[in-house]
């Protein structure tokens, strides 16, 4: 037996290498020198905080009593680790994408960032997980309790509360030490990780080892114990299905529920890849550490007088056989599950109500200005130390108050369906986009009030906080409010009862909830990023450009991250902008992810109120920023309306210009040809008027001047009536319909006619025509009148303009195009090359003479003709003297082929 | 003392009833009927007055008649100037060059007259 000190001696022992692992652990993550520290082993071990003293010392004590039932608690975590790994893979990238720092920070964060829904879910967690840690402190307490009283009476008695004490001021001053160190609790705490994965070995080790020595040193081998069991009243425990489905579902649900839980498998989680590892590993170290429970109960209870507390039969055992040094293992063991449970959930706990309590509370009572007059690290620091002070002081509170009487595994069922009411919300939220904050509140408070009604309650027992009558005859004598028959459900197992009823009613309620309510702007781009993380990769764009002071956020972020891990922040980001110097542009993008890296901090909501009162003054809802969203959209509609209604302006004033250049061009065109016009009738008008003037002289004229004159008066005369004729016949061409009267002739005619009745053209003139008629012998079909116009014009013109000593007119038939022409070439000086243009144009003659007698229409004449005929007419150039080629419409049967 | 005009006019009838209702008055009429040649022929035969054409072969009528109004010689040359174009345009063209008188096609015999004599002094 050891002396009393010696134990302290070794406990504390315990406790230094702990501290000294975590110390080396911390300096050498610290140190960057991350490597095996982030090994997929240390992080299943880490999950073992799962098995708590309530495992160590309560396994065997719930097989003494209710049979393999036990088992069930292991079952839920292990089921959920081989079958859900892919749901908590979601929950470990949700986690990292969001830089979630608690269960509570994970609800309030995928609501909407909702402040209310994070102090409920701290408030929950507190709830239930106060009695799970009192239940530590009250193990450790007890199996002192066990060397104390197997010690000679020279041991000093020392009194079991104040051993208590003594345990909850160790703890919290190891948590302080470890678990505050860094601010941001997103960074992993992987001191107290490795100290947890040694603790973890060490209950594998001591339950192992009493296993082994229980199976080999006090019975015969496994034959034995086999026997032993099926005569132990293990054997004959009931089996109650129900309750058993009820227990595998409580204990999963918890595994993924309790804050120490979702610590180490969410925030502690360094890589995505070890939940594979765990997957198996950690069902695996469930099975070791359940593999000599029933060996141990059955024993125990054959082998220790009757009346011995079966929960400490892991302890008892081995003292009893004078196995001291077993016994002392088994006692770190207990310790090492305590403890380790303590400090993590203290450390949950503490961020929990730093973030979702305190801080929400110091931020509104510090408005003004909150975010950038004091120091807000230490503030959370200090938030932090009192918050894990606070809650292992409250369960020493709930040690001393419960007194310490129920057994260990019905204190811990009771914590498990107390942080279950979390779960509607936490798989909702993850799962459901349509889930909503009000449907999550409601769940959750809905799910607390029952289960403190039903469950939590009376678990103290009559007469402590319920009344006995109450408990037996309901509420004011209702008997269907019976808290623990409610709705007359009586004769169903409490735990299974409780359950029941707590998750019907939270499920029920978060789901009408949901339904019926309406997520704001932040719920839904929260929910899609849940619900979609794996899609997500960018994030979402929370904030908008604002003018808040880059030095301002430095300075912010000096106070919450401390200035080392600030200015490195921002030096990174100004490095990744490219810009100089150590201050980043504030872009949206940094603004989010700053605000993720203060949410790592002081949690969602929390970090979102902040950034929201640095950038505009106040929290800046999403609302606002859809509102201002709208408005610009809105504008930039309007603004593009605007801009196609300026181009569609812009475009009918083009079109006006172009319009009005037309009309300008036309109307020049038109007084030219006005003018033209004028002078082309007043030249032959003068000239009648002026002989006519000189004939009515009468009598000073001889007969011979007489004849003469009256000559001029008729030609001129003639020439008005040609003139007008070649107008009238232009603008029919030109405007109005002209019946084409086709017929079917030999080219060789049209020709004949056209040479003949131009032959007067001057006639004084020797004028040689060269043709090629059997060449002229083809078939045409077009209006005969009309080409023969064409052709007269072309060779009246030669006649009178071809300028050569002794002009000759060469009339050619060409094929051209598969089609024919008529090619027109005289051997004079030929046309300008610049004025071959023009000469199609009405009263384009390059010559004023009018002895030609034309009125400068011909060719245009000629050319509307052709057009109207089908064909064309065309200046010649590079043929010597003036050229045209008239092609001649094809025929129906070539316009045919 | 007959006067001496020029007549400086590319249509032919209309040069020939100027030249014998001028002739048949007493007039000495000479007669020229291109624009490009029109400046040296006044020129070279010196007229008393010029009737000048707007609308000649080669060169406008206003032109030789700035070309005209350029030299020492002929500044205080009576011209006028005849047009078949009938627009007022052409009328202060005419005026603004300097032209004595401003006719338009067709034109009264007698008016021509009339004018010619107004511009060399002739009662």
């Amino acid at each position: 037996m050891f002396a009393f000190d010696i134990l302290i001696e070794v406990c504390i022992g315990y406790v230094v290498l702990l501290f000294l692992v975590a110390y080396v652990a911390d300096r050498r993550a610290r140190q960057g020198k991350i490597g095996w520290l982030r090994s997929p082993l240390v992080y299943t071990l880490s999950l073992s905080i799962y098995c708590t003293a309530w495992t160590f010392y309560g396994a065997v004590g719930y097989a003494a009593r209710s049979g393999i039932e036990f088992l069930c608690i292991y079952l839920g975590p292990s089921l959920v680790m081989i079958g859900w790994w892919w749901g908590l893979r979601k929950l470990v990238r949700i986690g990292r994408m969001q830089r979630i720092t608690s269960i509570a920070d994970l609800i309030s964060s995928r609501y909407g960032k909702s402040a209310m829904l994070g102090g409920l879910v701290t408030l929950l967690a507190v709830i239930a997980t106060t009695p799970y840690i009192a239940l530590q402190l009250q193990s450790v307490t007890l199996s002192f309790g066990v060397f104390a009283a197997a010690s000679p009476s020279d041991w000093p008695v020392q009194s079991q509360h104040a051993t208590a004490i003594w345990v909850a001021v160790g703890l919290a001053v190891f948590t302080i030490v470890f678990g505050t160190r860094n601010l941001d609790a997103n960074e992993r705490h992987h001191g107290v990780v490795m100290a947890i994965a040694v603790e973890a070995l060490v209950k594998l080790a001591a339950l192992l080892a009493v296993g082994a020595f229980v199976v080999w040193g006090i019975a015969d081998g496994p034959r034995e114990i086999i026997q032993r069991i099926n005569e132990s009243p293990i054997a004959m425990a009931p089996n109650q299905s129900s309750r058993w489905l009820a227990l595998i579902f409580l204990s999963g649900a918890a595994f993924l529920c309790l804050p120490r839980m979702f610590q180490v498998l969410v925030v502690e989680n360094d890589d995505e890849h070890h939940l594979s590892t765990a997957s198996w590993a950690f069902p695996l170290y469930l099975a070791l550490l359940n593999l000599f429970v029933l060996p141990i109960a059955a024993m125990g209870l054959a082998v220790l007088p009757q009346g011995s507390n079966p929960d400490l039969f892991v302890l008892t055992l081995p003292l009893s056989q004078g196995q001291n040094s077993l016994a002392m293992l088994v006692f770190l063991g207990g310790f090492s599950s305590a403890t380790s449970m303590v400090i993590v959930a203290s450390i949950a706990l503490s961020t929990m109500v730093s973030n979702h309590v305190v801080m929400p509370l110091w931020l509104s009572i510090r408005r003004q200005g909150a975010t950038v007059s004091g120091d807000v690290r230490e503030v959370v620091l200090m938030s932090r130390r009192l918050s894990i002070s606070a809650v292992l002081g409250l369960g020493y509170v709930y040690y001393r108050f419960s007194g310490g009487g129920e057994a260990l595994a019905s204190i811990g069922l009771v914590s498990f369906a107390g942080v279950v009411q979390v779960l509607p919300a936490l798989v909702g939220g993850v799962f459901w986009r349509g889930a909503t904050r009000v449907g999550a509140a409601l769940g959750v408070s809905v799910g607390f009030v029952v289960w403190l009604y039903v469950m939590f309650l009376p678990s103290f027992g009559p007469d402590v906080l319920l009344s006995a009558r109450m408990m037996l005859e309901g509420p004011l004598g209702i008997g269907w409010l019976r808290p623990q028959a409610l709705f007359g459900l009586h004769d169903v197992d409490p735990l299974v009862h409780a359950l029941l009823w707590s998750m019907a009613f939270n499920t029920t309620a978060f789901c009408i909830g949901s339904l019926l309510s309406f997520p704001n702007p932040l719920e839904r781009v929260q929910g899609a990023q849940f619900v979609n993380v794996f899609d997500y990769t960018a994030s979402h764009r929370g904030w908008s450009r604002s003018n808040v002071d880059a030095e301002d956020l430095l300075i912010m972020a000096q106070r919450i991250l401390g200035p080392s891990e600030a200015q490195a922040l921002f030096q990174a980001a100004a490095d990744a902008q490219g810009k100089q110097g150590y201050l980043p542009e504030i872009t949206p993008d940094f603004i989010d992810s700053f605000e993720r890296v203060l949410a790592g901090s002081v949690g969602a909501a929390t970090a979102h109120a902040m950034i929201g009162q640095m950038t505009s003054g106040s929290a800046l809802s999403v609302e606002d920023l859809m509102a201002v969203a709208d408005e610009t959209a809105q504008i930039m509609e309007y603004s593009s309306q605007l801009e196609a209604q300026s181009q569609e302006l812009s475009r009918t004033a083009g079109q006006l210009r172009d319009a009005n250049e037309k009309l300008t061009a036309l109307s020049v065109q038109k007084d030219a040809f006005l003018s033209q016009i004028s002078h082309e009738l007043r030249t032959p008008m003068t000239s009648i008027r002026a002989f006519s003037e000189i004939l009515m002289l009468g009598d000073a004229l001889d007969a011979e001047e007489k004849a003469k004159y009256s000559k001029i008066i008729h030609d001129e005369a003639l020439r008005l009536t040609r003139l007008l004729d070649a107008l009238l016949d232009l603008n029919v061409l030109e405007h109005g319909h002209v019946t084409i009267e086709q017929e079917r002739a030999v080219l060789r005619d049209v020709i004949d006619r056209a040479v003949f009745a131009t032959s007067a053209v001057s006639a004084d003139r020797v004028f040689t025509i060269d043709r090629n008629e059997a060449r002229e012998a083809v078939q045409i079909y077009t209006d005969l009148d009309r080409l023969s116009q064409v052709f007269i014009n072309l060779i009246a013109n030669a006649r009178k303009y071809c300028d050569a000593p002794r002009p000759r007119l060469t009339i050619r038939v060409v094929r051209v195009d598969g089609g024919l022409a008529v090619d027109f070439v005289d051997n004079g000086s030929g046309i300008p090359a610049e004025s071959q243009s023009l000469i199609f144009e009405k009263f384009s003659r390059l010559s004023d003479q009018s002895a030609a007698g034309g009125a400068g229409l011909g060719l245009a004449i000629s050319r509307e003709i052709m057009t109207k005929l089908g064909g064309s007419v065309t200046y010649l150039p590079g043929q010597g003297g003036a050229a045209f080629r008239v092609i001649l419409p094809k025929l129906p049967m070539e316009r045919a082929a | 003392m007959s006067h001496h005009v020029l007549l400086i006019e590319d249509e032919p009838n209309i040069m020939e009833a100027i030249r014998f209702f001028l002739s048949r008055d007493g007039w000495k009429v000479s007669c020229h009927s291109d624009g490009a040649t029109a400046v040296s022929e006044v020129n070279r035969i010196t007229p008393d007055v010029v009737v000048l054409d707007v609308m000649l072969p080669n060169r406008s009528g206003f032109d030789v008649l700035k070309e005209l109004r350029a030299a020492p010689d002929t500044r205080d040359l009576p011209v006028l100037m005849l047009t078949a174009k009938g627009q007022t345009k052409d009328r202060e063209r005419a005026e603004q060059l300097g032209s004595s008188g401003f006719m338009t096609k067709p034109f009264s015999n007698a008016e021509v007259l009339e004018k010619l004599r107004s511009m060399v002094g002739h009662a």
